[in-house]
């Protein structure tokens, strides 16, 4: 009760209070996420079970255009799927890579920086040319690299099941390299403080004082990172669906839909690309926008 | 200055050794190419001999050190799934790439820097913040997405221009060029915005940040207080200093376009590297994969090296901090 009230009475909730467009991106990005959680309860129909799905409802337009029909708002797909709850489908797989991959990232990028900024020496070199040397690749490229090596090194058998993992490991791997400089930078100044000095009088171990003392300390810019972060990976997933090496077409992600409704352009059905790729540009505003704020907030010299 | 250039020059060489051995590696674990040559009737001494004719029977370094001094003479084997020489097929694709990529660069330059001066000269105007608004918009919208949309506005509703291809091409020499018909031209104006509007957003940004910044510091002040004209000092002092992080950061992102080139060709089916690329990857064709790997890694290579150097030649404060602590024994 008392840590809400401290929430409440913060500098970050006052500036989050002031801004009109923070607050609708707040509750954009929770309805996103709760819409993604809750997809297979709220969704009007399971677009994967086939059950459910009748080709006779096959190709039909929003329902505020001639034929549309009311109990398919954004129109159905080429095989009778209702274009909303695919995407209320899709939308769980995109952010549960762009999730998982921006945790994986992190742990990776903290764990790396904290080790390099606290260690230094030849340690701390050898981890900053690696991320030098990383960061001069753009992300996407790594992504896509790691991916396609993977897919020809797992035998085909398993490729769908594990795809999804393979997916999150790659555009992990690809994101690293922030966390680990931020945290590296934070970690050498920290590591002059006398908190620090303290805990190794008193004969802590360097482990237990990276992760206990040094890492709390450090998490506000992570915070900032893996917010920004997360609209990327969401983007680099949907662009390696879209090229097909991403998530199986059986679990079809955002990207994945727009691929598929990408063939039918020409055939005048846009609602199967346009709605999903609407979708996916409004979540990655959302975050986008608190992300920036997030920056600005936390960093008191532009305030 | 030439101990820093030859630690560039070392360090370039280490990456290009260090992805020669990963494209290596795709070649010596991956799929079993002497199986695909022996077909389906062999005797297990037919396999030993061809092992043998291979040089697959050498030690993995004999047989590395061998891969890259092929691969520094462009001979990357050929292509499993189109049986030709992938250096061939990667050079007939290379002049595609090249012209949408610097089409695109040159468009993201032409549009960004001068957003980037008026947003930046004028913070509080709404056009500014409608611009920065929409680049944040731009920063959202995956590329991939924006060339759908323009697909579908310009060539599927209103049909004014093509939506997949490079039109008709001339040749000069192996260099075949779009820039000379009409339909080239056409072909090349969607794939190049789209490739380009990622760019154009940062660059504005950039260009944005970098002006406030200079036109904050002393001596813009001292040049106003001498009475200059505004035109003098914004385009004479404040321009001029914003365009040396500018050009690092464009030469930067030339790789990035490159990168992107693999979604915008995929979309517009341009007959570039990137569409090769993803087909290759698609259809496990290893030796196209490893080769244009170690081009692109090149490619990247070298101009972060240019970068680097041209940052080392143009900005004199970088030699001075590397003298100072050289001087303090670091």
């Amino acid at each position: 009760m008392d840590a809400l009230r401290r929430a409440l009475d913060s500098d970050i909730y006052y500036s989050f209070r002031r801004s009109p467009v923070v607050m609708l991106s707040a509750v954009v990005t929770l309805l996103f996420f709760a819409g993604a959680i809750f997809a297979p309860w709220i969704a009007p129909q399971n677009p994967f079970d086939l059950r459910q799905v009748d080709l006779m409802d096959a190709s039909l337009p929003p329902f505020w255009l001639p034929d549309g029909q009311a109990h398919f708002p954004l129109g159905t797909d080429t095989q009778g799927r209702d274009v909303f709850s695919t995407i209320l489908f899709g939308s769980r797989i995109s952010l549960l890579v762009g999730v998982f991959s921006v945790v994986f990232a992190m742990v990776l990028g903290i764990a790396l920086g904290l080790v390099a900024g606290y260690a230094g020496g030849t340690i701390d070199a050898v981890i900053m040319r690696v991320a030098d040397v990383q960061l001069s690749f753009p992300a996407i490229l790594i992504a896509l690299l790691i991916d396609g090596v993977a897919r020809l090194v797992i035998p085909q058998e398993l490729q769908h099941e594990i795809a999804l993992y393979v997916l999150i490991l790659a555009i992990g791997f690809s994101g690293w390299v922030q966390y680990a400089r931020t945290v590296r930078g934070s970690c050498m100044v920290e590591k002059g403080k006398e908190y620090v000095q303290a805990a190794r009088v008193i004969g802590r171990h360097p482990v237990a004082i990276m992760l206990q003392h040094v890492l709390p300390n450090v998490l506000g810019p992570v915070l900032v990172i893996a917010t920004i972060h997360l609209a990327i990976a969401i983007i680099t997933e949907a662009t390696l669906s879209f090229l097909g090496v991403g998530v199986p077409p059986t679990e079809p992600s955002l990207g994945t839909l727009i691929r598929i409704g990408n063939n039918f352009l020409f055939s005048g059905e846009w609602w199967i690309t346009v709605f999903p790729g609407i979708a996916l540009v409004v979540m990655v505003l959302a975050v986008n926008l608190l992300g920036d704020w997030l920056r600005d907030a936390l960093n008191p010299k532009l305030r | 200055m030439i101990a820093f250039v030859i630690r560039r020059l070392l360090q370039a060489v280490l990456v290009m050794m260090a992805v020669g051995f990963v494209a290596f590696s795709l070649f010596a674990y991956v799929g079993d190419p002497v199986a695909i040559m022996l077909g389906q009737d062999f005797t297990a001494e037919s396999r030993r001999l061809l092992v043998h004719e291979l040089g697959l029977d050498q030690p993995f370094f004999v047989q590395y050190v061998h891969f890259l001094l092929n691969a520094a003479q462009g001979n990357f084997g050929i292509s499993y799934r189109l049986a030709r020489p992938v250096s061939e097929l990667l050079l007939e694709r290379l002049p595609a790439t090249l012209e949408l990529s610097l089409c695109a660069a040159a468009l993201a330059l032409a549009v960004g820097v001068p957003l980037g001066v008026y947003t930046g000269l004028n913070r509080e105007s709404w056009l500014s913040r409608l611009l920065l608004t929409v680049s944040l918009v731009g920063v959202s919208l995956p590329t991939f997405l924006i060339g759908i949309l323009l697909i579908l506005v310009f060539s599927v509703v209103l049909g004014w221009l093509p939506s997949f291809g490079r039109g008709t091409t001339v040749a000069l020499g192996w260099w075949t060029t779009g820039f000379l018909t009409e339909s080239g031209l056409r072909a090349l104006i969607l794939p190049s915005v789209t490739l380009a509007m990622f760019q154009m957003t940062l660059i504005m940004r950039l260009v944005r940040s970098e002006m406030l910044e200079v036109l904050r510091t002393d001596y813009i002040k001292f040049a106003r207080a001498r009475g200059l004209s505004d035109r003098a000092i914004n385009f004479g002092h404040a321009l001029k200093n914003t365009l040396v992080p500018v050009i690092t950061i464009t030469g930067l992102q030339l790789g990035g376009i490159i990168a992107f080139a693999i979604v915008t060709e995929t979309v517009f089916q341009w007959p570039g590297m990137g569409f090769l690329f993803i087909q290759s990857v698609s259809a496990a064709d290893i030796p196209v994969m490893a080769a244009y790997l170690v081009l692109i890694a090149f490619f990247f290579v070298m101009i972060n090296l240019v970068v680097d150097l041209l940052y080392y030649g143009v900005d004199p404060r970088l030699r001075i901090d590397r003298a100072a602590a050289a001087g303090h024994g670091h």
